[in-house]
């Protein structure tokens, strides 16, 4: 079968990796072009699966799949695997597209070309010179998409966490990419704190994840997707079986856990604080990671698992203890995102927590069992996600070359400051057009754009099912709308309120060229997911060859094909009335009477301290500073290092030294000396003493030694007469 | 008791008293005479023992020579005419228990032997024996010898030791 | 008829007052003259044991003769001896030769 090339899919950026970091790093060009092959070569073979798995008929029930043993665990082995069903092949579908341009558009934003200036220091971002660690972002970046791919492609939830936690890595790699970067500000936060915030809050979500893993495997003694959510008795045994926590069956714990690390990786709350600051680092990585890929496997990973997730629950019934945790916290989060979103300055702040709030859409259309809407909105999304931050990265870029270009001495603010931009649409025309159609994607825009279809069938489901979850959905769909034409208005529209804006100019083709490939998605992929209840364009769309089959198609991944929900026009016109009024409503604040230079934000005064709040992000950093953060470096420097380690440890090994040596002593003065080192001498104090005894009948004079012989002769003589004569024997 | 013994007894008493006065006399020199008068019992002990060359021998050698060779050397080692200490040294009392206890033992020993008694032999002609057994090569020539070469040895050491040193 | 032991006991006797003037007399010529007064007993020993034993043997004599070379020959070198150490030393007196003292 010709799908049996799988496998080889995550491979070449993998390679693309060891290539660069080993051999290529000096080359510029060489690095740019291993890393651009390898990735494209992962795009055509991703094409020609996805192209081939349409053709399947029920590719859901003929999935191709192919497993090796891998870690031996007794009788057993843990299987390193690939698998390719229906939701596989929509993965594989934009996930290298994206991975692809966004490979291409870094040559043109790391100033590939120009020289290196003498004046950029290494791991500070370049002023107007090449990146000096040009190679070093390439090869990251090709980490990242083996990651993602290895993620996409997996046959079981180990493979899956290990593609996870590779693209965790490479995320604090990447925020942390210019790490020589520091502030005058001690309260603004630099890259490498940036980065250590990432891992350390996706690391809290990764932990609970590991535990349902473990959980999971404990349970049912394998990892695989297709023998768990593939299997009705499976599920049903797991949705039944009471776990640790009272109430909560086994599938209802693990479905927690597991969407716990959901929570983390995509920027939920209560675990949303990494993504705003993530972005320090430089703008690619911001819409690869942060907008299309890295963040939406979270999501991902929750649509993988929704048999689980959702085992004992059927459509109209009483929702699983998962689902509903992702219900409610999904559209809160979708809420409380896009309403910070209202107040920011910066541009990518703006869009960091407009990817919150519809990621949080999407967790909440799965949170009421709305599958198929969620991964619809996932593609949608990641395609006019990253094209709104690629395309912001061009403004930046634009800004940047006008602050080095204006007449006179040069600026220094703040390129990313929405306030220091303005009437950039006559500067940077296709910027401007494709952000444009972007932000309409993002705000629903009715019809044409494809993030409006995707939306609609979430809010069509929500309506459908709890009504609550609906009007949240309803409320923020219109507070998108109008941050994201105050984000237009304020970057494009007007007059330039800076030198820098003024001197603005358009970028470079590998920069604008994605930018246009995706505009094209962003208008064109929703017509894929129109429903056919949908009157007119629904049964046109099926009559001229089945062309918005994604329903069919991606919903042929579970056992039970979801019923597609009945057309109803109240959801609809909600949906149109948000978005079109919320646009309205931010042309009319924003657009109508642009902002001249200086001029603060119109909100600011009727709002007031409401405003604050919102500016601040609800004060929720300096909230987990004070609750997690302090206490845990009070740990680490007091509590263990001083108290622990130093004073008990330390002390007790010296009082033990001292002990030692007291020891020591006592035996040297009391025992040695007193049995050992002295009757040697004694001993020989008592020789000398029989010696100088002795020594008295050495007198020189002859007439004593003639005496003594004298005494000794007589003496044996004497002995022997009386030996002799019997007397002694 | 016959005449042989009583002549013997006399002779015995004088050798014996005089050796006495020998060691215990003050005056060196008059140890010296003492001497002499020793050395000449003795002679005539040696008569009574029908050993009449012995005799002569003894009294032109030791007290010709010998006897005369102790005086001689006792005027050459006389301090100027100073007053003479005791003559006994510190060890007297101990070397008379010793010289006594070695009497005693070997008188004891003596007396208890049974020794074989006197016989009559006509000696006249032990004198030409004696002159004869000296110069034989079959008897004592060598002993002979060996005894005039020691003597010429003793000459030659006794100038080598006192002689005046250049 | 003098029986031999008298002859022996008489030789005893005069060695023994001999021996007692080599161990107690201070003047170095006195102690010599004990040593006379010994090598004397020793020969009326000899002379005794051949009158009584074998006097038709000669060898009692004979060796008596040499036991008189070998007195003389003592007795000389033993004054020349003591003579040399008075040039030395100026005294005879035995009990100052003490130099083998440790």
């Amino acid at each position: 079968m010709r799908i049996e090339y799988v496998w080889l899919i995550p491979l070449p950026p993998l390679l693309s990796f060891f290539i660069i970091w080993l051999f290529t790093n000096r080359s510029k060009t060489l690095s740019h072009t291993v890393a651009i092959v390898s990735m494209a070569i992962s795009w055509v073979l991703s094409v020609i699966t996805f192209l081939f798995a349409l053709t399947i008929e029920h590719f859901g029930q003929e999935v191709f799949e192919l497993s090796v043993p891998w870690l031996p665990t007794g009788d057993t082995a843990l299987n390193m695997g690939v698998l390719v069903d229906p939701l596989t092949a929509a993965m594989l579908f934009f996930v290298p597209l994206t991975c692809l341009l966004i490979f291409i558009y870094s040559v043109g934003y790391q100033n590939y070309g120009k020289q290196l200036d003498p004046h950029d220091a290494v791991g500070s971002p370049p002023h107007n010179g090449v990146e000096p660690m040009y190679s070093r972002f390439f090869a990251f970046l090709s980490l990242f998409a083996f990651g993602m791919l290895l993620l996409v492609v997996a046959d079981n939830l180990l493979l899956l966490f290990v593609g996870w936690e590779i693209m965790g890595l490479c995320s604090y790699l990447l925020i942390g990419f210019w790490y020589g970067r520091n502030y005058a500000d001690p309260n603004q936060i630099t890259p490498r704190q940036a980065a250590v915030k990432a891992f350390m809050t996706t690391r809290v979500g990764d932990v609970a994840m590991m535990l349902g893993i473990v959980y999971l495997y404990f349970q049912t003694g394998t990892l695989s997707f297709r023998e768990i959510l593939y299997n009705e008795e499976v599920l049903l045994q797991l949705a039944e079986t009471p776990s640790y926590l009272a109430g909560l069956s086994v599938a209802g714990l693990v479905g927690l856990l597991l969407f716990a690390g959901a929570v983390g990786k995509s920027a939920q709350f209560p675990l949303h604080v990494w993504l705003p600051d993530a972005m320090e680092g430089p703008t690619p990585v911001s819409a690869m990671i942060h907008a299309a890929t890295m963040v939406s496997a979270g999501v991902y990973a929750m649509v993988r698992m929704f048999p689980l997730l959702s085992a004992g629950w059927h459509h109209g019934g009483e929702l699983t203890a998962p689902m509903m945790a992702m219900g409610f916290i999904g559209s809160f989060t979708a809420l409380f995102a896009a309403t910070i979103a209202v107040a920011q300055k910066d541009v990518k702040k703006v869009l960091a927590y407009s990817t919150i709030s519809q990621l949080g859409y999407m967790i909440a259309a799965l949170g009421i069992g709305a599958y198929v809407a969620a991964a619809f909105h996932l593609i949608t999304h990641a395609f006019f996600k990253a094209l709104l931050f690629l395309g912001s990265g061009s403004v930046i870029h634009g800004v940047e070359h006008g602050m080095h270009h204006a007449p006179g001495a040069h600026e220094h603010l703040d390129p990313q400051d929405m306030f220091n931009m303005g009437g950039l649409r006559r500067k940077m025309p296709v910027t401007f057009w494709t952000f444009l159609i972007g932000g309409f994607a993002l705000a629903g825009f009715p019809f044409i754009t494809a993030g409006f279809w995707s939306k609609d069938e979430i809010l069509a489901d929500a309506f459908a099912s709890q009504q609550i979850v609906f009007w949240v959905l309803v409320l923020s769909a219109l507070l998108t709308a109008f941050y994201t034409m105050r984000q237009i208005s304020l970057t494009f529209l007007g007059e330039p309120r800076t030198h820098s804006a003024e001197h603005a100019s358009e970028t470079t083709w590998t920069m604008t060229t994605p930018l246009v490939i995706l505009a094209f998605f962003a208008l064109f992929a929703g017509f894929v997911g129109v429903p056919e209840s949908f009157p007119g364009l629904g049964e046109f769309l099926h009559n001229l060859g089945n062309f918005n089959r994604f329903h069919e198609f991606v919903g042929g991944t579970l056992l039970e094909h979801p019923e597609a929900v009945e057309f109803n026009i109240f959801p609809l016109v909600a949906s149109i009335v948000a978005s079109l009024g919320g646009l309205t409503l931010g042309w009319l604040v924003y657009g109508l009477n642009p902002l001249k230079q200086g001029q603060a934000d119109p909100l600011a005064a009727p709002l007031g301290p409401i405003y604050t709040l919102l500016e601040r992000k609800y004060f929720f950093d300096e909230l987990y500073d004070y609750v997690f953060v302090r206490p845990a470096k009070w740990i680490s420097e007091v509590l263990t290092y001083r108290i622990m380690d130093k004073i008990i440890i330390d002390g007790f090994l010296h009082g033990v030294a001292r002990a030692a040596v007291v020891v020591g002593n006592f035996f040297k003065d009391e025992l040695e000396k007193k049995t050992i080192d002295n009757p040697p001498i004694y001993l020989a104090n008592a020789i000398q003493w029989v010696g100088k005894s002795f020594r008295v009948i050495q007198t020189g004079r002859v007439q004593n030694y003639l005496l003594i012989g004298m005494l000794v002769v007589l003496a044996f003589s004497g002995v022997y007469y009386l030996m002799l004569a019997g007397v002694l024997k | 008791m016959d005449i042989s013994q009583i002549i013997f007894l006399i002779v015995a008493a004088v050798t014996i008293i005089s050796a006495a006065l020998v060691v215990t006399s003050r005056h060196l020199v008059h140890a010296a005479l003492w001497l002499i008068v020793t050395l000449f019992s003795v002679a005539v002990l040696f008569v009574l023992l029908e050993a009449g060359f012995l005799a002569v021998v003894q009294v032109v050698l030791y007290i010709g020579a010998i006897a005369v060779l102790i005086l001689i050397a006792m005027m050459l080692t006389r301090k100027a005419m100073s007053d003479e200490p005791a003559q006994a040294n510190s060890q007297w009392q101990i070397s008379l228990v010793v010289a006594a206890a070695a009497f005693i033992g070997l008188a004891g020993l003596l007396n208890a032997n049974a020794w074989p008694g006197l016989t009559t032999v006509d000696l006249s002609g032990s004198l030409t024996q004696l002159g004869m057994a000296l110069v034989r090569p079959d008897e004592f020539v060598l002993p002979f010898e060996v005894a005039s070469v020691l003597l010429i040895i003793a000459l030659v050491g006794a100038i080598a030791v006192a002689g005046e040193k250049k | 008829m003098v029986p031999l032991s008298w002859y022996l006991i008489l030789a005893a006797a005069l060695f023994c007052i001999g021996l007692y003037g080599v161990l107690a007399r201070r003047n170095a010529i006195a102690v010599l003259m004990g040593v006379e007064l010994m090598m004397n007993a020793v020969i009326i020993n000899l002379v005794a044991f051949w009158r009584y034993i074998q006097p038709t043997l000669i060898n009692g004599q004979v060796f008596a003769v040499v036991v008189f070379a070998v007195a003389a020959a003592e007795a000389s070198v033993g004054l020349a001896l003591i003579i040399s150490i008075y040039r030395r030393r100026n005294s005879v007196v035995a009990e100052d030769m003490n130099l083998l003292k440790w």
